[in-house]
């Protein structure tokens, strides 16, 4: 199991595409929230504090609690209709 | 309650014409029938835009939009809802989105349409890309407050 990460619009072009982080990655960088998500995958790049994150498509803030088998998105401000 | 990704373009009274066409079981329920249309400008931010790209998240954004007119249907007695929202490459003048709602008496109506749609734009996870007529490209960064 793993956790599936994905990127959307503008964050797509910032940090690159959607990737997946397996057991053992998570256990040895010792992953267990969205912001450990983000500060592995973004290698040092900032998150704007208006980027949204859902996890399993239900917004979520930073300090969330991630587990294997979940999916988590980091977007910019939605801009639909 | 229907709710429509679409890929291609539409026209929204036709899909509307037909949409109406099959509620028969509400015959002689509605006393109204609110109907939002958005539709793509060619300009924005003072540049003129000759195209957009409109991004969404497969599966959230679904299922977002449904949240939402669940929401509306308790609050404002909605006998029927629906909302089509176009994704892919947009051209200025089409249509980006349909809300449309069915009640008993028009404030419920009225409201109902206006909530759906400003939910829809705080809420549903959609993305603009703009082209713009001197060749360049950008990630619209925020919905202009509209009203």
């Amino acid at each position: 199991m793993s956790i599936e990460v994905k990127f959307f619009a503008s964050m797509r072009d910032l940090i690159g595409d959607d990737c997946e982080i397996g057991s053992e990655t998570l256990k040895e960088h010792s992953i267990s929230t969205v912001d450990d998500i983000w500060d592995h995958c973004a290698r040092g790049k900032t998150r704007a504090e208006n980027v949204l994150i859902a996890v399993n498509m239900d917004y979520v803030d930073g300090k969330t609690l991630v587990k294997e088998g979940d999916e988590v998105a980091f977007f910019p401000p939605v801009t639909g209709g | 309650m229907t709710i429509i990704i679409d890929s291609e373009a539409f026209d929204p009274w036709k899909v509307l014409d037909d949409y109406q066409q099959n509620m028969s079981q509400l015959e002689g329920q509605y006393g109204a029938t609110a109907v939002f249309v958005g539709t793509m400008r060619d300009f924005n931010e003072g540049d003129n835009v000759s195209e957009m790209f409109l991004e969404h998240y497969p599966g959230m954004t679904e299922r977002h939009l449904e949240n939402i007119c669940q929401l509306a249907t308790g609050e404002y007695q909605l006998l029927e809802s629906l909302v089509v929202h176009r994704v892919g490459a947009i051209k200025p003048n089409d249509p980006i989105v349909l809300v449309a709602v069915w009640t008993t008496h028009r404030k419920q109506a009225f409201e109902a349409c206006r909530e759906i749609m400003e939910d829809l734009k705080s809420k549903a996870p959609f993305w603009k890309k703009e082209q713009l007529k001197d060749g360049q490209d950008r990630w619209v960064k925020k919905n202009t407050k509209g009203y």
